[in-house]
């Protein structure tokens, strides 16, 4: 597999080209504004691909990383003065590696579970995370929730935060691309396919998780870092929302798990969709019922996600262009 | 053949339950030959594989590998060492092409992880291992695609990728087709001839007399017989076992 190809980088910098043009093209608050929730379920989903997608373990429990990083950001307003305007966003790396590192012994423990165990256990660190984000209030003021202070930008008001979280998708998308052509990359779709052959491979099986798990929930705490900042405050409920982590797993499921950019369509098929109908049908409640025929409309279409469904459809039909090998093993085949 | 042996087992037990699948088992493997371990169904071969490469922990006995006694098997450290296995059924991974099934079992040193999936290296080692075994020209597509004979020869090719001493094969010919079974066949002998040293679970008796020596019979998790095919299959408790006469 080649690192880049031309139509890879074409690919990858048209489609970022545009997004980050667009908040300069189209100025109205309430599209910049959909424009913002796009970018932070396709990141969120795109985390969430990097681990899951990946190894093949459904982690429910990424939104307790979610909440951690928004409180994370309310925190260095609170106790560290970091001040207002654009000084939170260079906080993020920091935010994002601190929670990744400080996760890794969690994953440790709840690696040592599978399958549906697996996405039970990740299901109550949520829980976990939520009560403890009700209950320490001398950190996060329980229900009362931490405040952020509003900034003040010289520019339109979603911009900056439209533009960090297209840097943070942007920067989820490089590491998926890059895990996924390196050698770390080869392991994680080893143990997604038989873990247990991996091992008895030499594959480090439970090192290559904890670095995927770790490289997710810094990107998912990043990503949880704009939002609280973006929202001015911080509650448990919303911060630790297992609905938001909901989204994004369906997203990346629809997008096509395991895959580069199938998370990211994912996204941006839902996310608009149901901005629209909820604008559309809100007040008469009909906007879930047009959400969830958009999302039974694809999966009866494409099953496996929109992109592992395209893909099959394109192979296919080269495969018919072309000739089939005669690659039937004979003993002189075999042992010459 | 050598007489040194490259793996011992002694004593091994392993109970499921109040079920005894294993119950002291002694046994070695001379270097360099081709070993076979039989039995009828049930008798306990599998799960001493298992017990032998790390996937199960036996309840009492030891396992030694060249001249190391391993004092808790695990499959990564015995791999490293130069022990691998193959399973009963074809295990490989579907989603990956064969050459990508072939890099994974390179040893890679963790400083290497963020390097290339596959190395100019790496490639041209998998190309080679796929020649041999007929696959080549599928080079690049996915293994899942593959008839299960052409999986069970995937398999076989990945655990050479480094260079092992032993391999422990469970069942090579079960569910694969005569030409199959024949280029089987062949490839360990010249492997064997190129000096690894196989331990080999199989049902089909014509091939364990063909290609093996010395034969283990394993009857009821406890070893039964044990010496060359000629006087294994003459030996009278072996053709009860598996007759029940």
């Amino acid at each position: 597999m080649r690192w880049i190809t031309p139509g890879g980088l074409l690919r990858g910098g048209g489609v970022f080209g545009l997004l980050a043009a667009f908040p300069f093209v189209e100025r109205t608050d309430w599209i910049v504004n959909i424009g913002v929730f796009t970018l932070m379920y396709a990141g969120l989903a795109t985390a969430w691909n990097l681990f899951s997608g990946y190894t093949g373990y459904i982690s429910l429990g990424q939104a307790a990383f979610f909440g951690i990083g928004a409180y994370a950001t309310g925190i260095t307003f609170e106790h560290i003065s970091i001040g207002s305007g654009y000084r939170p966003f260079y906080a993020l790396p920091l935010i994002g590696l601190a929670v990744g590192l400080v996760s890794v012994p969690v994953a440790w423990v709840a690696l040592r579970t599978r399958a549906m165990t697996f996405a039970i256990v990740t299901l109550m660190l949520l829980f976990i995370v939520q009560q403890l984000a009700f209950n320490l209030r001398s950190i996060t003021h329980g229900s009362q929730g931490v405040a952020v202070p509003q900034p003040t930008f010289a520019s339109n008001f979603d911009r900056p935060y439209y533009l960090a979280m297209l840097s943070v998708l942007a920067l989820a998308m490089l590491i998926c691309w890059y895990v996924r052509r390196s050698k770390l990359g080869l392991m994680l779709l080893g143990i997604r396919d038989d873990e247990e052959k991996a091992r008895g491979l030499g594959v480090r099986v439970t090192g290559a998780k904890l670095i995927a798990w770790a490289l997710s929930v810094g990107l998912t705490a990043m990503i949880g870092g704009i939002w609280g900042y973006y929202l001015f405050s911080i509650y448990p409920e919303s911060a630790v929302d297992p609905l938001v982590m909901i989204g994004a797993v369906l997203m990346a499921f629809l997008g096509g798990k395991g895959t580069l950019w199938g998370p990211m369509i994912g996204a941006f098929v839902l996310v608009p969709a149901q901005q629209w109908a909820l604008t559309s049908y809100g007040a008469t409640r009909l906007y879930l019922i047009a959400y969830a025929g958009v999302f039974v409309l694809v999966l009866l279409l494409l099953p496996r996600g929109i992109v592992p469904s395209l893909a099959d459809l394109v192979s296919r039909r080269r495969f018919r262009a072309t000739d089939r090998p005669d690659v039937r093993p004979t003993v002189e085949r075999v042992a010459s | 053949m050598s007489s040194a042996a490259l793996l011992t087992a002694e004593g091994l037990t392993k109970r499921f339950g109040g079920v005894v699948a294993v119950e002291d088992c002694t046994f070695s493997v001379p270097t360099g030959t081709i070993t076979a371990l039989v039995g009828p169904n049930g008798s306990g071969k599998t799960t001493v594989f298992n017990l032998l490469t790390g996937y199960l922990r036996a309840d009492a006995g030891t396992v030694a590998f060249a001249g190391r006694r391993i004092r808790r098997p695990d499959p990564i450290r015995l791999y490293r060492a130069g022990l691998t296995r193959t399973f009963q059924q074809a295990r490989i991974f579907p989603d990956l092409t064969l050459v990508e099934n072939l890099v994974v079992a390179i040893q890679q040193p963790w400083r290497t992880i963020v390097c290339r999936a596959i190395g100019r290296d790496d490639r041209s080692r998998a190309f080679e291992l796929l020649e041999e075994f007929g696959l080549v020209q599928l080079a690049e597509a996915r293994a899942g695609s593959l008839s299960y004979g052409q999986k069970k020869l995937l398999e076989f090719a990945t655990v050479l990728m480094a260079e092992p001493q032993l391999v422990l094969l469970d069942e090579p010919t079960a569910g694969v087709n005569p030409v199959m079974v024949a280029a089987i066949e062949t490839r360990i002998r010249e492997l064997n001839a190129r000096g690894l040293t196989f331990l080999v679970v199989e049902h089909n008796m014509n091939l364990v007399m063909r290609l093996c020596d010395p034969v283990i019979v394993l009857d009821h998790g406890t070893k039964l017989a044990e010496g060359r095919p000629a006087d294994v299959r003459n030996d009278a408790r072996v053709l009860d076992a598996y007759l029940g006469a």
